[in-house]
């Protein structure tokens, strides 16, 4: 369980992280989830200690994470694949980091079984692939066998077989009931894995909500109508009292109504209709919407916790600026 | 203390599994003793054509050590990389994530590093001594001789001190070619120039480098300073005491 509290993180006058508050709950797979840039692993470094909150607190089973005796028995983090020294063996490397928390040097051999590095154990780490070294840094995170678990970008740069092997890993993990964190910047990637989401951008808290529900809010699909007498369908929608909304080149999308229904008062009415098609939102144009501070972003205000709710008026203008680096 | 215990282990098997421990180490024994030879032997040659108050200022000790000046250098490398490679190569969030008491983390570190510094330094000294004195011939000093024994356990300290400084310098620095290119021609050339301009030469005396060598002299026929061998010895200390709390305020302060 990883407990954050109001954590904020200043640089000079960029604050990074905005007093962010949320939990990470044992047996589930939590994804991190925000645009680059958007804070995620300032927030992670913070949850390790290795940088240091300009406000806020994040307690590990309670505690700080300076107060946990042997760190890597409770807490594994794979921060960056290259945070290791290239002239040293994938073995020794892992031994380092054994020795420093008492963890018997059998366990080496194990995690490096467990990653399918055995076989090139004794080489130097600078010859790895990014692959390989992501590998050997979730080695380094399974070393002490923690009920807790952090992955930064796990899945960056590496092969098809690589990110189905991640995959399968964490959800074993959150399976044997372990705390399961991990970050992306790809809605699709945590639609797979994840089964809680957190978002963040800019710093700030943006949804935190279980995947399912997050699927059904905002998987919004509509129904897209285009005619060449414009107004009269218009007209004719209105006239049966259903809304819609204008959609792009001309064309109105209508939610809530199947497209059967909407064909038959077409005709009806005998108006040519030029599109009529069902739609449906992906959940990546979702994040998107989300992160770019739109209306679906204030309908999950209602879900956080009060402490972390911005300013409204303020929404607008760095959503504004975040589209506008296109990022 | 357990921790600590663990520490220690965790960095030693980090020092011993990297080659450039190996190199540094063993340049500087090479250099300091090689050319401490090589200076001693072109010394004896040079010994008749001195004048009678350098015959009285020679110094067959401190002469066997001439080549630490260059052989200290590759200490300095050694302190440097011990600390900044951590920096470098993005290590020290795998290590502080094992090891967050950075206190602990910075101290064992630098303790492991030290002893074996320490081994090496006297090592050197010792055989820079003796390979020196053979070349000398009869001009020659001998432990027994009074403040000889001194003067060459004196030259393994001055060594340890180098590398303990150069590894504060590179706690605070953090990067290596930072540190090396701050370090390196301070001592090779900008102390030595300060320590031999009249004008700066009282100043100079009290950077740690000049202090310190005090310790490995026998002779101190003309030389005016106003410190004793342990007293110079002290004051490099008080540097490297100096950049070892720099080291941990830096460390422990900002953000790795």
């Amino acid at each position: 369980m990883i407990e954050l509290e109001g954590l904020t993180k200043h640089y000079g006058d960029v604050r990074a992280v905005d007093h962010l508050t949320f939990t990470v709950r044992p047996g589930i797979i939590t994804g991190f989830l925000g645009p680059n840039g958007a804070g995620k692993s300032t927030t992670m470094r913070m949850m390790l200690d290795l940088d240091h909150p300009t406000s806020g607190t994040v307690r590990i089973d309670g505690r700080h994470y300076r107060e946990l005796h042997d760190p890597l028995r409770t807490v594994g983090a794979l921060l960056d694949a290259k945070a290791m020294h290239g002239g040293r063996s994938a073995y020794h490397h892992l031994l380092c980091l054994a020795q420093s928390n008492g963890i018997p040097a059998g366990r080496v051999r194990e995690a490096l079984d467990t990653v399918g590095l055995s076989s090139v154990a004794r080489k130097r780490t600078k010859g790895f692939s990014l692959g390989m070294g992501q590998r050997l840094g979730i080695a380094g995170a399974l070393l002490g066998d923690p009920q807790i678990l952090m992955f930064d970008e796990p899945v960056n740069g590496l092969d098809p077989e690589g990110i189905h092997w991640i995959r399968n890993l964490m959800k074993g993990l959150a399976a044997q009931g372990r705390t399961v964190f991990v970050s992306s910047h790809l809605m699709s990637e945590m639609a797979l894995t994840a089964d809680h989401l957190v978002v963040i951008g800019q710093g700030r808290l943006l949804a935190d909500t279980s995947m399912a529900d997050f699927i059904a809010e905002n998987s919004r699909s509509f129904v897209r109508m285009r005619s060449p007498d414009h107004e009269r369908l218009r007209e004719v929608l209105r006239g049966a009292g259903i809304d819609f909304a204008p959609g792009a080149e001309g064309a109105l999308e209508v939610a809530g109504e199947d497209a059967a229904h909407l064909g038959e008062l077409a005709a009806r009415h005998q108006l040519v209709l030029h599109e009529l098609s069902p739609q449906s939102a992906s959940l990546e144009e979702a994040f998107m919407r989300l992160t770019a501070g739109s209306v679906e972003y204030h309908a999950h205000e209602n879900h956080r916790p009060a402490a972390a709710a911005p300013a409204p008026a303020a929404d607008g203008q760095w959503g504004a600026g975040w589209r506008k680096k296109g990022s | 203390m357990a921790v600590a215990a663990q520490v220690l282990r965790s960095e030693w098997t980090k020092i011993k599994s990297v080659r450039s421990t190996v190199w540094t180490l063993g340049l500087a024994l090479v250099v300091t003793v090689g050319l401490g030879a090589l200076i001693s032997a072109l010394a004896k040659k040079d010994f008749d054509r001195l004048d009678p108050q350098g015959k009285i200022e020679f110094d067959p000790t401190f002469v066997s050590f001439a080549g630490m000046g260059l052989g200290q250098l590759a200490l300095i490398v050694f302190g440097v990389l011990v600390v900044s490679n951590e920096y470098s190569t993005g290590m020290i969030r795998t290590s502080l994530a094992a090891v967050p008491q950075r206190g602990t983390f910075l101290f064992s570190k630098i303790t492991i590093a030290t002893l074996l510094a320490f081994t090496v330094g006297m090592i050197t000294s010792f055989a820079a001594f003796f390979t020196g004195q053979a070349m000398l011939g009869i001009h020659r000093a001998s432990l027994g001789d009074p403040g000889v024994l001194r003067a060459v356990i004196g030259g393994g300290l001055y060594m340890t001190l180098i590398t303990v400084f150069s590894m504060g310098v590179a706690t605070m620095l953090r990067s290596p070619m930072l540190s090396l290119g701050i370090l390196m021609p301070f001592f090779f050339l900008i102390s030595a120039i300060l320590g031999n301009v009249s004008a700066t030469k009282k100043v100079g005396r009290y950077l740690p480098d000049q202090a310190g060598q005090k310790v490995m002299r026998v002779v101190t026929v003309g030389d005016d300073a106003p410190y004793g061998p342990w007293g110079g010895f002290a004051i490099m200390a008080l540097w490297v005491v100096a950049a070892l709390i720099g080291g941990y305020a830096v460390l422990t302060r900002r953000d790795a």
